[in-house]
């Protein structure tokens, strides 16, 4: 692992990114890492567009900014392809990783990543209707992104997944959200 | 030993203060206090602490209230931010003026118009001269460990004066961070027994406080309220001494980074001062002697520690996150006027940053420390105050 990997997600606004953020930084705690998970704040709508930011690390995090030069970027709603440069300040060896029907190769050509760049997607918002009900993709991101760089276990985050959804939901729904991060995991398609 | 968990500054303040288990506690919700004093409601109706608490129509009545309890005897507690903390203005004088060990996390926030909800540390700068002491947090980690502190050290029989703890409204208020907390009974046994000190609920020694005082007295009650605040800094330093003994984690009048044998500094408060210690160690690699001095106790501010600390500096920039509109910035002029005495002294530089919550970036960091090289290289410097990150 490199001493600090920092991850940009970019979601809209009612999908359950920032929870993930939080989620994966939880889950990440294991095994004495250091964490930070935060969303940049404005206007908090449904449906406009948001970041939230990761930082994990072997050693302590003193970096309170948001993150400039992603090692991971997660993106939870492809529409934000069409509007936002989500490759800016990217790195040569980013990984990214999108929520879309769409396959690897098309999306590697719409991001114009570059051969040393990881493109992975996962179709995240059918997996969260299939297993939820309702399009929030954020526990189906966590499993495809906890498979695709491979810093926690399976059952780490599902263990954390189950934590968090516990808090607020009922049974069945933390079930969906076990059953969408392990398909999320499963089903991730690299390109 | 203690827990390690992932948390946000407020959750870990909320957390302290459930350990710590107030008589009362009167707040009234402000962005972004509000989910600290939610989860501690929390606390209160699911039984785990026996703090009683007031939900009153203001912030001016939240420190009215908090007097009122203090006064009676018991440990209180509240918080506030930005325009919460402007609305206690007159309570705040008087809990200080009362001698009030009140405990009040403030999640620093700018103040309007324009309206803004975000980070800056106008609220708690404005509140300077108010008569309570300051302690400043960088991170979640701090703004717990310093809640702790703080109710060791207002309470103590020397001091009985009320404390503000700051830490960043949403860079720290809403991130979270990997922190430890401390084991219960060791918060518990830290903190120790609330002890009254005149309290108005000792109906068989009545008594007044907070009376009216005219010309002949008034002088001669202020000056004991600066000579009380001469006792704080050792009360600090004692009780982070006894601190570092649960926890494993030093803290004193302010922290120094790399300073001993730097020429050039940042002078930074709270978060901001996380980000630009990485910068130091770039400069470092480069053979640049950076170094950085944050401070944590504001008010008192220990001018005599601080003029050491940064008197064999060559160059020194003294960031803000507030601004004195006309004057320099309120750090810078509690650093210049630590240094003034001393017959050298280094260049003093004054720079405004991150107002409304405008993000302290690593470049910020860096173009202040080139800045710096290029004033010990010329010995000339363009201009005292400036405004950085800002859009032209």
């Amino acid at each position: 692992m490199e001493k600090m990997i920092e991850i940009l997600w970019h979601g809209r606004g009612g999908q359950g990114t920032v929870t993930a953020a939080k989620v994966l930084a939880n889950a990440c705690l294991s095994g004495g890492r250091h964490v930070q998970a935060f969303p940049e704040y404005g206007p908090e709508r449904s449906g406009a567009p948001l970041r939230a930011f990761n930082r994990i690390s072997s050693g302590e995090i003193r970096m309170h900014c948001p993150v400039l030069h992603p090692h991971i970027v997660g993106i939870v709603d492809a529409t934000l392809l069409d509007g936002i440069n989500v490759s800016e300040g990217t790195r040569d060896n980013t990984v990214f990783i999108v929520n879309t029907s769409k396959e690897p190769g098309e999306i590697r050509e719409k991001l114009n990543a570059k051969p040393t760049q990881t493109v992975f997607t996962v179709d995240a918002t059918k997996i969260a209707i299939d297993c939820i009900g309702r399009a929030l993709p954020n526990s189906t991101m966590l499993g495809a992104l906890c498979k695709a760089i491979n810093l926690i276990s399976l059952e780490t985050i599902l263990e954390d997944v189950r934590k968090s959804f516990g808090k607020k939901f009922s049974q069945k729904i933390i079930d969906g959200n076990l059953e969408a991060t392990k398909r999320g995991y499963e089903e991730v398609k690299e390109g | 030993m203690g827990k390690i968990v992932a948390a946000t500054g407020n959750e870990a303040v909320a957390e302290a203060l459930r350990q710590i288990n107030p008589d009362v506690c009167a707040a009234y919700p402000i962005t972004p206090q509000t989910d600290m004093m939610q989860r501690f409601a929390s606390f209160v109706s699911d039984g785990k602490v026996d703090t009683e608490i007031m939900l009153v129509e203001s912030e001016h009545s939240a420190m009215s209230a908090c007097i009122g309890a203090s006064a009676g005897g018991g440990r209180v507690a509240t918080a506030t931010s930005g325009p919460g903390l402007a609305l206690m203005w007159e309570m705040l004088y008087v809990a200080s003026g009362m001698r009030l060990p009140i405990v009040m996390p403030v999640v620093n926030r700018s103040l309007s118009a324009p309206l803004n909800i975000h980070g800056d540390h106008s609220d708690a700068m404005g509140a300077r001269d108010s008569g309570w002491i300051q302690l400043w947090s960088e991170n979640a980690q701090e703004a717990y460990d310093n809640t702790i502190q703080a109710f060791r050290i207002g309470e103590h029989m020397d001091i009985r004066l009320p404390v503000m703890v700051c830490l960043d409204g949403f860079i720290i208020s809403h991130s979270i961070e990997r922190m430890e907390y401390l084991d219960d009974n060791v918060v518990k046994a830290f903190v120790r027994e609330y002890k009254s000190l005149n309290p108005l609920l000792d109906v068989e020694n009545p008594k007044s406080i907070g009376p009216l005082i005219l010309p002949d007295l008034y002088h001669e009650y202020k000056r004991a309220q600066h000579e009380v605040m001469t006792k704080v800094k050792d009360v600090v330093l004692d009780v982070a001494e006894d601190f570092k003994k649960i926890s494993g984690r030093s803290y004193g009048l302010f922290e120094t980074y790399r300073l001993d044998d730097a020429e050039i500094a940042v002078v930074i408060l709270n978060s901001a001062a996380g980000t630009a210690k990485d910068i130091v160690d770039e400069f470092r690699e480069k053979g640049i002697k950076a170094g950085l001095l944050k401070p944590r106790l504001f008010r008192p501010f220990p001018y005599e520690e601080v003029a050491h600390a940064l008197k064999n500096l060559k160059a020194v920039c003294i960031m803000d996150r507030a601004d004195s509109f006309g004057g320099y910035g309120p750090l810078f002029m509690e650093v210049s006027s630590a240094l003034y005495p001393l017959n050298d002294r280094p260049i003093m530089i004054n720079k405004i940053y991150g107002l409304g919550g405008r993000d302290f970036m690593p470049q910020h960091a860096e173009i202040v420390l080139d800045e710096l090289v290029e004033i010990v290289k010329t010995g000339k410097f363009k201009t005292i105050k400036e405004y950085i990150g800002v859009r032209e």
